[in-house]
């Protein structure tokens, strides 16, 4: 009996604390409410699901424990009842992954008039990258990271000459524009992770990875890095600034560009040779 | 009424046993320390495992005291906090759960439950044991040299795991890889032993479908991981070679801090997926021995048959199949190709059909049952609770594009603890308290049991049910500290402290049974040879606890499957497995 009415209130108490419950997700930022709502479509299958078998379980505790006399019931099976628990079990997985599948197919086809923009991580500081005039991003390879090119832009690629490089900073966003965040990282596996965002995605040294988004909402938003990556993986932060886009061109046009980078780190050593004072 | 396969297996005449050489022991070191008894090692697999588990309990504490209340202890900083999760984690997975359920369970179970006299090849088990020790001391001394143990995480992704940025890079991460290397090597001699034992020595009568599900479990969890542990054993010995002799399996050309590397060409990819084509099947091999034992707690402590025994047995061999073709759902974000998201999420969630058919069976197998609310019976419906739900968020993080913002959060934390975590332990401390009686001869104190039961039960729950929700906010896995960050309300700071507290209370308890372990063990109860009145042939032994070669002179000739409860017209509410059918005084259920 007593034990019958614990099992009963844990179920209870799961669903009343889900109902209740002040920590949730946050609100979203972007275009994949579709993600949210998938996830609603899974909690209310899974949470009737919980709460039916637990509370039949709790039933069956209740009436069938033991007393003097009574005896179990022999029935070794119910071919029918397991074939249709199997399929009504079958349905409400297709009801999951359906919705999820589709969904999914959105978010790996990237819309063709989406801006290309490049995070990187190392540790444990992000960077990022903005075509220039041109809309194109030049290209990168590791093995040219130094001091004057953190981000290790090819020198000779004609593109990347006026792309904007901002080292541990903030990065600012258009809102209503698609963006292709271009994912790289120099060292380890880092995770550019926005929750306000819902996407994200791993960033391998190596490779390029990517997701896409649209911004639909202004603010400021914290970044975290989600995949471990060191020591001081919990401190990997910066900001993202969603701003409409007369705001976000008067910030473009402050950012330095790469060349201008590369000019003023010549400078700095023309001015700066050894020896000299 | 029911097509039960009931084989015929009438009127056999015992098995000629000649005294067979069993390699009786013949002195003390020989019996209790290198014995080839599969009851000796597995009780020191047991042992063994449940120290080191200790030493994983006393980490999950002083992560919870960080998590709970950060800042507050100064000797628990960042590097030592990833390497407590590290050690915690691997330490449980592998050291803990796996080597428990096969190495302890199955080695006491197997022989005695298939009418064995002893494992096959007692030597090569004997061996098993003792490469499993030198691997857990390996594991061990991780804390005591220079730099300490690993702290990449129980997942060991590389570049991170072997580069300076992680702590442990010195010695941590090479004494890890080397025991996993020997940990392989030890469990390879047991695992072949399980199977070959149960496909060659069982005994008469004894035909595969009326072999108890614990069995089942496993006898298929071994199959398992004698395929995926392999896939471990490639990744960790070249990660070792790419950490100790430069070689770049894993490492990409990259820059640490500013310095160039020499590494190029790797692929850390590579590595995730050689580690989950290990891990995900890994999961079930935790996962089936606990679906395998629950269902004879189950059906023992309701004295009613289980229900679908048949349908039980397609499901575990189903979900072993299925589990080798699910691994990339740990990988949705990893970067791997988009399209892979398809098909792994598409046979992630078909393995939820076969895996709800368990739990519609065990529930049904309650119903119009004479349930005894014994302590194992408690621990099974613990473990029902607690896999259900764990089950069905992994329906969330399953489904490829759910999984997308939920991944690397603390929800997959409290998913994981749940499903694999708190539920098959709930069927280990279950199963202890069952088989107790069996290894000693006296039953476990019964109101400690329960205080246990309850404390584990609840305390656990509230641990990990509302840790679901500050992983829904976001808060990511593997912070130290959560630090500051606007989308997250102090009110979760005060949860946080809740369930340190609550991780507090649920080791307190732990402490209260161990105790209970060692007081009955001389004051408990004597328990006779089948305190459960069971039908399987573990206790149906001619003395308890069993002797050498299990049986005595004569093998038992298996008459019927192991489910025989409450019979209609039978004398008692169960019938052995080896008691003849056509005797007249106990009519049996034949059709």
């Amino acid at each position: 009996m007593v034990v019958a009415i614990i099992l009963l209130l844990v179920a209870v108490g799961s669903v009343l604390f889900h109902i209740y419950s002040p920590w949730w997700w946050t609100p979203i930022a972007t275009n994949w409410s579709y993600i949210d709502h998938t996830i609603s479509i899974t909690f209310w299958i899974t949470g009737v699901v919980f709460f039916a078998v637990i509370a039949f379980m709790a039933y069956c505790v209740f009436r069938f424990h033991h007393k003097e006399g009574r005896q179990a019931h022999y029935n070794p099976e119910n071919k029918k009842l397991e074939w249709w628990l199997s399929i009504g079990t079958a349905i409400g997985v297709a009801a999951m992954l359906a919705p999820g599948l589709f969904v999914w197919h959105q978010f790996v086809t990237v819309p063709a008039d989406a801006t290309e923009i490049e995070v990187m991580g190392q540790q444990w500081q992000w960077s990022f990258r903005l075509p220039g005039k041109d809309g194109r991003m030049g290209t990168t390879d590791v093995r040219n990271i130094g001091p004057d090119n953190p981000m290790g832009l090819k020198r000779d690629d004609p593109h990347g000459q006026d792309d904007v490089v901002i080292e541990s900073g903030e990065l600012h966003l258009p809102v209503g524009k698609p963006v292709k965040v271009l994912l790289r990282s120099v060292d380890v596996l880092h995770d550019f992770y926005v929750p306000e965002f819902r996407a994200k995605m791993d960033m391998v040294p190596g490779m390029v990875t990517y997701f896409w988004m649209t911004p639909i909402r202004t603010g400021t938003f914290d970044v975290l890095c989600a995949e471990l990556c060191g020591a001081a993986h919990a401190q990997m932060r910066a900001k993202v600034i969603v701003e409409e886009e007369s705001e976000y061109h008067a910030w473009l046009e402050k950012q330095q560009t790469f060349a201008e980078l590369s000019r003023r780190n010549a400078v700095k050593k023309a001015t700066y040779k050894p020896g000299e004072k | 009424m029911v097509d039960v396969p009931y084989d015929a297996v009438i009127d056999v005449p015992p098995a000629e046993v000649a005294e067979v050489d069993l390699y009786h022991p013949r002195s003390w070191w020989t019996r209790y320390v290198f014995s080839q008894d599969a009851k000796v090692i597995a009780i020191q697999y047991s042992l063994t495992a449940t120290a080191i588990g200790l030493v994983a309990l006393v980490l999950s504490w002083l992560m919870r005291l960080q998590l709970g209340f950060p800042g507050t202890f100064s000797f628990i900083d960042a590097n030592q906090y990833l390497q407590f999760i590290t050690m915690h984690g691997m330490i449980m997975v592998i050291y803990l759960l796996t080597a428990l359920f096969l190495g302890g369970f199955g080695n006491y179970l197997i022989p005695l439950m298939v009418g064995a006299r002893d494992m096959v090849f007692p030597y090569v088990n004997m061996l098993s044991y003792w490469v499993y020790l030198l691997a857990v001391l390996v594991l061990a001394s991780a804390f005591f040299v220079p730099g300490g143990p690993t702290g990449a995480g129980w997942t060991l992704y590389p570049p991170q795991a072997i580069l300076s940025g992680t702590p442990g890079q010195d010695y941590g991460i090479i004494l890890m890889l080397s025991s996993l290397i020997l940990f392989i090597i030890g469990f390879t001699m047991g695992g072949l032993n399980y199977v070959v034992t149960v496909l060659q020595a069982r005994t008469r009568g004894m035909t595969l479908m009326r072999m108890p599900l614990t069995v089942w479990g496993i006898f298929t969890a071994t199959v398992m991981a004698l395929l995926a542990f392999p896939a471990l054993f490639v990744a960790s010995v070249m990660m070792l070679f790419d950490r100790v002799l430069g070689t770049s399996f894993f490492m990409p050309s990259l820059v640490e801090m500013g310095q160039q590397m020499k590494y190029g060409g790797g692929s850390p990819i590579l590595f995730q997926h050689l580690f989950w084509f290990f891990g995900h099947p890994e999961v079930y091999i935790v996962a089936l021995p606990a679906f395998g034992i629950v269902s004879d707690l189950i059906s023992t402590h309701a004295r009613k048959n289980i229900f679908g025994y048949r349908m039980m047995v397609w499901a575990i061999v189903a979900i072993g199949a299925l589990s080798f073709v699910v691994w990339a759902h740990h990988m949705y974000v990893s970067g791997m190709h988009p399209k892979f998201g398809f098909f792994f999420a598409t046979t992630t969630l078909i393995i939820a059909i076969p895996t709800a058919i368990k739990v519609y069976n065990w529930v049904l197998t309650l119903w119009r049952g004479d349930i005894h609310l014994t302590v194992p019976m408690l621990f099974a419906l613990g473990f029902i609770i607690t896999f259900v739900n764990g089950g069905l968020t992994g329906l969330f993080l399953g489904n490829v594009v759910v999984d997308v913002p939920l991944s690397d959060t603390m929800f997959v934390v409290a998913h994981f603890h749940m499903v694999m975590g708190v539920a098959p332990i709930m069927v280990v401390l279950g199963a202890i308290y069952h088989w107790y009686p069996k290894v000693t001869g006296r039953m476990l104190n019964d109101a400690l049991g329960k205080f246990h039961f309850w404390v584990t039960f609840l305390g656990a729950y509230l641990i990990f049910f509302p840790m679901h929700y500050i992983g829904l906010l976001g808060v990511p896995r593997r912070y130290h500290d959560i630090g500051e960050a606007a989308f997250i309300p102090s009110s979760t700071h005060t949860l946080n402290a809740f369930i340190t507290i609550m991780a507090l209370t649920v080791g307190f308890a732990q402490m209260v049974f161990l105790f209970n372990l060692a007081w009955s063990l001389f004051r408990g109860r004597p328990s006779g040879g089948n305190p459960w009145r069971a039908t399987t042939l573990e206790w149906q032994t001619p003395e308890t606890p069993p002797g050498h070669g299990n049986w005595g002179k004569e093998l038992p000739i298996v008459y019927r499957w192991a489910y025989d409860y409450s019979v209609p017209g039978a004398a008692q509410d169960f019938i052995p497995q080896n008691q003849p059918r056509a005797t007249p005084a106990l009519q049996g259920a034949a059709p």
